[in-house]
């Protein structure tokens, strides 16, 4: 069972070959069974895989799949190989199982479409492409599968092509990401240079036995790594095409956007961390990245009016957090985050693809309002994702893995009160820019009536996810609540446990009521705000620095404006300037002289005899002359 | 036998071989061309000659034969293609057949 390994990311892209082929021949329930179904049997395959893997002796269960030698250059022989571990198995089930759900979503949500087969076959090679990477056992296949998602992304974010907003978008995203894609490229070329291999285990065990820990190679290589992973994870410096991705289909959105691809960077530094842990500036580095764009972003989704915009900048400031955790060393946490990150996130972004499919494809939440009634399954749970990410404690899993984060944030040697600070203070934005959003659009007066189409293949993935939403957080109970780590226990072998500072972890009990209460805090606050006649935020916002601000926030700190001034404005002024490319006027030279010349030569072709009997005569004078005075 | 010292034999081969070729170039008639290649060619032939005799040797004179041979040759390829060239174009003007100008 075990050897059908291969076929978790075969079948996917079997489905997208299908799709691109004769996708016009199928028709659309065609298509929706081969788009659907090639996921649901990847899926299938994926949790049969599990017993046997469990069933797997010893502690660190692992299992290599070779399935050919990719190339051969001298030493240098990556191969296409799959290595399941309890990183990769958790990393598969969360992409397979999320799939599987937003594919039977989209099969109605992109009913009516006219790119119905490409919209599928992009989606199939989308999953195809992340298990290659979360499946990997050696970095190269791992940087396909890296950029094969970036391709995915880039063609899903720019679906609807025909409108250039969606267009740039798509390309937006895909020269930001391409940024870190080149860092990591050159992190990979200096890691197979001098450690002679790009297989993970074995990079990562020369690594440590050949490198000191905090001398500048191994600072370099987790550098670049960390550059790839931030482009793609949109963090902070590269965050900026993140929002701008919510161009695409909603499906994309929460598959792609939120759920799976944006957290490979979470993945990559969790796979390679030894690395990291061989250059603690970089890894300092990390937490700082995280817990800096978790507060910005948390800002701006505060003042956001497009409910996929809220969204998008929550996955920023959420996947700041994973950031923060992998920082301090709690590899496992911001395992354990991504997944029910990956959940709950997933949940709101169907959720909100219901809420505009509704309201006729309108994304400003200003706009819907009380819509509570009217669409109760909707509501529910929406509510239930909503108060997952809000980390509302006990009953929901962004509560338990957010704790987790802030736990370890605090009591790991290389965290800190600060680090835990911004954390709390990102949790709080939290709940506010997420209740903000549930009672504009859910409560208050109704502004249009919904257009009832959504069906149960939309609804149903809303209510296995708004479950998975709550109960993914059971699987990692704390010292203080039951005391069950499985989850971390699980991944114990792969990702080594917290160094923590012993006299720091008696403060556990403390930290979750501090967490809870801001949380909860967050929720009434928003209440007050924006649950009744938003008299109070009205006032506020007249207030001439409050406006400036939140002008501020809503650009998204203005990064955009500073790229645009930095870099895009220059390039094309260049580009401008030198429209008549000064290196062009070399080869017009040379086109020109070559043309002139044929003239030249051509001019001497006559046609007479006699001419030609006069040339050679010329000729023979002058090489005589030449042969005799010389 | 008094012996034609080899510079004067050479003067005379060359301003036949001038001759020859001034008759190429100006000369628009075919058979006056061919006539003047004929010349060029004993002139050829007789630096052959000459050179053969100022160091006694026989490969002057085999030279000449072999040039006579090829000037049989030329004038019978010659000959046959001015026929043609008269019947196509209606003339013997080197210059009329100038078709293939670039």
């Amino acid at each position: 069972m075990l050897y059908w390994l291969w076929l978790v990311p075969a079948v996917p892209f079997a489905g997208f070959l299908i799709l691109v082929l004769a996708g016009r021949r199928l028709g659309r329930a065609g298509t929706a069974v081969v788009g659907v179904g090639s996921i649901a049997v990847a899926t299938a395959i994926a949790f049969a895989i599990v017993p046997p893997f469990l069933a797997l002796p010893g502690p660190d269960r692992v299992f290599t799949q070779t399935l050919w030698t990719w190339m051969r250059i001298g030493d240098f022989t990556p191969t296409v190989g799959l290595r399941l571990d309890a990183l990769s198995l958790v990393m598969m089930l969360v992409v397979t199982g999320v799939s599987v759900l937003i594919h039977l979503y989209s099969s109605a949500f992109m009913d009516g479409d006219e790119g119905y087969a490409r919209f599928f076959s992009y989606m199939n090679l989308f999953v195809g492409s992340m298990l290659v990477l979360v499946l990997a056992d050696n970095l190269l296949l791992l940087y396909l599968g890296w950029e094969g998602v970036g391709l995915c992304s880039y063609l899903l974010i720019g679906f609807w092509y025909r409108d250039p907003v969606n267009a740039n978008a798509g390309r937006k995203a895909f020269i930001v990401t391409r940024v870190g894609d080149t860092a990591l490229a050159i992190g990979l070329f200096l890691i197979a240079t001098h450690l002679g291999t790009l297989d993970i285990q074995l990079l990562m065990a020369r690594a440590a036995a050949a490198w000191a820990p905090g001398s500048a190679l191994p600072i370099a290589a987790a550098a670049l790594l960390l550059g790839g992973a931030v482009g793609k994870s949109a963090q902070l410096p590269l965050q900026t095409w993140l929002p701008d991705a919510m161009a695409g289909p909603t499906p994309v959105s929460a598959l792609i956007h939120a759920a799976t691809m944006v957290t490979a960077g979470v993945y990559l530094i969790a796979r390679t961390h030894v690395l990291f842990a061989l250059a603690p500036p970089v890894q300092f580095a990390v937490a700082v990245v995280g817990a800096a764009t978790l507060l910005l972003a948390g800002c701006s989704a505060l003042t956001q009016r497009d409910i996929k915009r809220v969204l998008a900048y929550s996955t920023i400031s959420q996947i700041g957090y994973m950031f923060l955790a992998l920082g301090v060393g709690a590899w496992s946490a911001a395992i354990f985050h991504f997944m029910t990150h990956a959940f709950f996130k997933a949940l709101l972004f169907l959720g909100a693809g219901v809420v505009i499919i509704e309201m006729h494809e309108e994304h400003d939440m200003f706009e819907m309002g009380g819509l509570r009634r009217d669409l109760p399954v909707t509501f529910w749970t929406f509510l239930i994702g909503s108060a997952s990410l809000a980390a509302v404690p006990l009953v929901t899993a962004g509560f338990y893995s957010k704790d987790l984060i802030l736990f370890d944030t605090w009591s790991s040697a290389a965290g800190g009160p600060w680090l835990w600070l911004a954390g709390l203070v990102g949790a709080l934005l939290t709940s506010l820019y997420t209740f903000r959003m549930v009672f504009v659009t859910f409560f208050g007066e109704r502004h249009r009536a919904p257009a009832g189409r959504a069906g149960w293949r939309m609804t149903l993935p809303l209510v296995v996810l708004a479950v998975l939403a709550i109960v993914a957080g059971f699987v990692e109970l704390p010292p203080t609540l039951g005391d069950k780590p499985y989850f971390t226990g699980f991944l114990l072998p792969v990702l080594p446990a917290v160094a923590a500072i012993p006299a720091r972890a008696l403060d556990l009990g403390r930290l979750q009521i501090a967490a809870g209460l801001v949380s909860l805090a967050g929720i009434y606050v928003s209440w007050l705000l924006y649950g009744g006649r938003r008299a109070t935020v009205t006032a506020l916002m007249r207030h001439p620095s409050a406006l400036v601000t939140r002008r501020f926030w809503f650009a998204g700190w203005g990064f955009d404006w500073l790229y645009d001034h930095v870099f895009v404005r220059p390039v094309v002024w260049f580009a401008f300037a030198d429209r008549h490319d000064v290196v062009d006027r070399i080869y017009d030279g040379l086109a020109w002289s070559s043309r002139a010349g044929w003239r030249a030569l051509s001019a001497t072709e006559t046609g007479r005899i006699r001419a030609y009997a006069a040339g050679v005569t010329i000729g023979a004078i002058i090489i005589t002359t030449i042969v005799i005075w010389t | 036998m008094g012996a034609v010292p080899l510079a004067h034999g050479l003067v005379v081969a060359a301003l036949l071989f001038g001759l020859g070729l001034l008759g190429v170039l100006v000369r628009r008639n075919l058979i006056f061309i061919l006539l003047s290649i004929e010349v060029m060619l004993n002139a050829a032939g007789l630096a052959f000659v000459i050179a053969g005799a100022r160091w006694g040797q026989a490969d002057g004179q085999v030279m000449f034969l072999f040039i006579l041979a090829t000037a049989a040759a030329e004038v019978a390829v010659g000959l046959a293609l001015a026929l043609q060239f008269y019947r196509r174009l209606g003339s013997l003007d080197a210059d009329a057949a100038a078709a293939l100008r670039g």
